[in-house]
């Protein structure tokens, strides 16, 4: 079981989770993601890591309510656990030095880009930001990004902050402006990820995307994460989730993602209409959790009494 | 031993073999209940009575782990099933798994004298009702633990190798942990065979029994990703790793329409329904291909196969049909889930191989085109290979296609441990009697060497690569 340290509302339906998980904590990298599962009839999902504080031992998390189990996600809070995490999942960004970097985050996006993003930047990468969304609600992590690029530029649909206008437009007046771009990195929504590297294609930048394909395991065993990479395939959870766009279909991939659209909405309402039965069980798990917490507090405390009447 | 049959040798074996009692062929076909129910009491009394007790006892030389048949057959005429339980958990520490799911035709039921003669004695079946009998009464055999010997040896994966080296390795007083990449112990027993020929529950017992043995589980841990060898030998001080990974990467048939939504490889098809419980969609959460009223194609022969087709059916498949490149005789899949198959329904279609599979506008499977074949000459495998007869090519309509020709090793921990020597195929290299791998302290067991095999090699490949590692640890020869 996984314990929830902190979490903090980034956006509409969008919120950033701290979770203990040490064993993970001390091995991620940019780029990598765990499987989570809330409680014992839980789904599988794939959350990409936003960074980690190995000290702590603890991993960050930005969710976005979409389906029935990111739903119940975002109404937990510090001190709720969740059932499963495993990782960190997945290859880690390729980082070099490239030259000049545009990070390109739509939304959530955002988040899962940062860790790389600064990557980038420390590994001498001039590192431009543009950061996306429908609306000013939907936009997270702005003062993240700035802080990780030598220039950010934000976004909005609707202009209801930011510039008025998508993110491929941005990307298209930087190019336009005779700027030298060595390596797009795009997340985000697939249709948003393809739009960018059709405008990165025509130029002949270099662009990774990372996918968010339906998963199971999470290790190459199931192969329901595959993508169809020029002829070959290949699975986005252990050859993946970040890929060059030049080798991906994204079609197949947006129709791929569809392939559970009933079920998940079937979900989603059944949890809309009754949320209890789910609330209840992450309560027992919370109680489930505490109460081995309490047990091994006491253990610890004995043994601790055992070393000091021994020495004493 | 004296025995304890009263029987003359000609009257035994006038004997019939005794049937197992089924739930109903159309009744089953649309529940995840177990199918097999078990034998009664007096009829496994009179199935034991069939034995010869035979001078040469060939079925025990047929079993891949030696389990003392003769012993055991004895122990239940006899009416002490809690002693013929200790007697086969001398040799097997999954007996009521294994009594389920073994092929017995080409073990030891194959070998027994009176299949000449007939049909065999129904060892499987015997060990079953002895395993299951145990565990009704809860007066598990539990073994003695040897005191604790200060060494810690840490097991990666938790299929059948990994829980039988576990469960050896916590009798001879060491610390054993065991870490699972998913988040339930079990491997191919939970993800992979389904409810109806292996009930979860049993498994989650042995695992129990396991745990109360003092052995430890840690789910959640991908070898290679979370941890690596090294760091666990190095950092953790384990002084000794026995890999178990199994032979979990599905492959493909490499054909058109691979992508197509409705073509899914047999692991995740069985994982999503057995690990997940997408049958029980949307009480659980995760969903599984809607089969109601479909026609459902599982390309392959093998127990996998069969599980994924008869899973189908069970979803409610309008039909459930099994295309296989060979003929029913070449059919790797145990005899018994044959007969239990057509029994359900399912259709076997022989001598054909998919060529290409098209799909709608929107991306979802509608058909399969497939050639015809026939057998040629003898393949490596010693079978006759199937080719393709030419112009024989033929399409047919379908909605959900499972792809179940076989799996290969999985290369997280071989990637991440450079000095673990692998073979063409990926699969780790062992000394064969051992269980030894080209790394110090490291000895590997199971489908992750020999490649996709049967439950109880891995269990047998599980005590080899136990005795090796104790061995190891109390004599540090290696
Ligand atoms: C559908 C199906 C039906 C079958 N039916 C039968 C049958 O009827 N009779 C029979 O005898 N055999 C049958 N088999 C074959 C049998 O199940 C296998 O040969 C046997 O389970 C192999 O055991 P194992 O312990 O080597 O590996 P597995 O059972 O595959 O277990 C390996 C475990 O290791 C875990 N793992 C993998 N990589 C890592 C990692 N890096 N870190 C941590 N954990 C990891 C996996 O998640 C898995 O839990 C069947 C197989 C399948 C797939
Ligand atoms: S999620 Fe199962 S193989 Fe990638």
């Amino acid at each position: 079981m996984f314990r929830i340290l902190r979490t903090r509302a980034l956006g509409r339906n969008i919120k950033l989770f701290e979770i203990e998980a040490p064993r993970i904590a001390h091995k991620q990298k940019p780029g990598q993601f765990v499987i989570l599962r809330l409680h014992d009839r839980g789904e599988r999902i794939p959350l990409t890591i936003e960074g980690s504080d190995p000290k702590k031992g603890s991993i960050t998390l930005v969710v976005q309510s979409i389906g029935k189990t990111t739903s119940l996600m975002n109404s937990l809070e510090a001190g709720d656990v969740v059932l499963d995490v495993v990782g960190p999942l997945g290859k880690p960004s390729e980082i070099r030095n490239y030259g000049t970097a545009v990070v390109i985050g739509g939304s959530v996006g955002t988040a899962v880009a940062l860790p790389t993003a600064r990557a980038l930047k420390e590994a001498g990468n001039r590192v431009i930001g543009i950061t996306g969304s429908r609306s000013k609600d939907l936009l997270v992590l702005e003062d993240e990004l700035r802080a990780v690029s030598h220039e950010t530029f934000v976004m909005t649909d609707d202009g209801s902050y930011g510039e008025q206008g998508l993110v491929t437009k941005k990307l298209q007046e930087l190019i336009d402006s005779g700027l030298k771009i060595d390596l797009v990195l795009a997340i985000g929504p697939v249709p948003m990820m393809r739009a960018v590297w059709n405008v990165a294609r025509t130029h002949g930048i270099k662009t990774l995307v990372s996918l968010n394909s339906i998963m199971v395991d999470g290790t190459g065993m199931c192969g329901g994460c595959r993508v169809l990479a020029g002829d070959k395939s290949k699975f986005a959870c252990v050859d993946g989730p970040e890929f060059d766009a030049a080798e991906i279909n994204f079609d197949v991939l947006i129709q791929r993602n569809n392939m559970y659209r009933g079920d998940e909405k079937r979900s989603l309402d059944k949890f809309l209409a009754n949320p209890e039965e789910d609330l209840k069980l992450m309560r027992d798990l919370r109680s489930r959790a505490d109460a081995e917490r309490c047990q091994l507090e006491t253990l610890e405390a004995a043994a601790k009494r055992e070393v000091s009447d021994a020495v004493a | 031993m004296p025995s304890h049959n009263p029987l003359a040798n000609r009257d035994r074996m006038k004997i019939q073999r005794q049937h197992m009692p089924e739930q109903d062929a159309v009744e089953r076909g649309h529940n995840f209940k177990e199918v097999n129910l078990g034998l009664p009491e007096e009829v496994a009394k009179i199935e034991a009575q069939r034995c010869l007790a035979c001078e040469k006892t060939t079925c025990i030389t047929a079993c891949p782990v030696g389990v003392k048949i003769k012993d055991f057959v004895d122990l239940v005429l006899a009416g002490d099933y809690i002693g013929a339980a200790r007697k086969i958990r001398e040799d097997n520490s999954l007996p009521a798994v294994t009594g389920r799911v073994c092929p017995q035709e080409d073990q030891c039921e194959g070998k027994c004298v009176l299949a000449k003669k007939g049909s065999s004695l129904a060892i499987g079946y015997l060990e079953r009702f002895v395993a299951d009998y145990e565990q009704s009464t809860g007066q598990l055999g539990m073994p003695a633990i040897a005191p604790a010997t200060g060494k810690k040896v840490a097991i990666v994966g938790s299929g059948p190798a990994g829980l039988s080296c576990a469960g050896d390795l916590i009798q001879k007083g060491h610390k054993v942990r065991v870490f699972e990449a998913l988040h339930e112990i079990g491997g191919v027993l939970i993800y992979g065979i389904p409810e109806f020929r292996l009930p979860k529950e049993i498994v989650r017992q042995e695992v129990d029994n396991l745990r109360q043995m003092g052995v430890e589980f840690e789910t959640n841990v991908v070898v290679g990703k979370t941890v690596t060898i090294d760091e666990l030998m190095q950092e953790e001080g384990y002084d000794a790793v026995f890999l178990a990974t199994g032979a979990g990467l599905p492959q493909f048939l490499g054909i058109a329409g691979e992508h197509l939504n409705g073509v899914y490889s047999a692991n995740e098809f069985l994982t999503r329904v057995n690990l997940m419980r997408a049958y029980q969609f949307p009480e659980y959460d995760e969903p599984v291909y809607d089969c109601r009223g479909k026609d459902v194609i599982v390309v392959g022969g093998g127990n996998t196969a069969l599980d994924a087709v008869r899973t189908a059916l069970r979803l409610g498949a309008r039909s459930a049909s099994i295309f296989y490149r060979r003929t029913e005789a070449e059919m790797p899949a145990r005899k018994e889930e044959v007969a239990h198959a057509k029994a359900e329904g399912v259709q076997f279609h022989f001598l054909v191989n998919p060529l290409a599979f098209e799909g709608d506008e929107k991306g979802w499977l509608k058909s399969v085109t497939c050639s015809r074949m026939e057998l040629g000459e003898m393949d490596a495998s010693g079978r006759r290979r199937p080719v393709p007869v030419q112009g024989s090519e033929f399409e047919t309509a379908v909605s959900l296609a499972i792809i179940a020709v076989g799996t290969t090793a999985n290369p997280l921990v071989q990637s991440t441990t450079p000095d673990l020597a692998t073979n063409k195929r990926g699969y780790i290299v062992t000394d064969a009697d051992s269980q030894k791998t080209s790394k110090r302290g490291v000895f590997a067991g199971g489908d992750i060497v020999t490649g996709a095999a049967t439950v109880i090699l891995a269990m047998g490949a599980g005590r080899n690569g136990a005795k090796a590692i104790h061995d190891y640890l109390t004599t540090d020869v290696f």
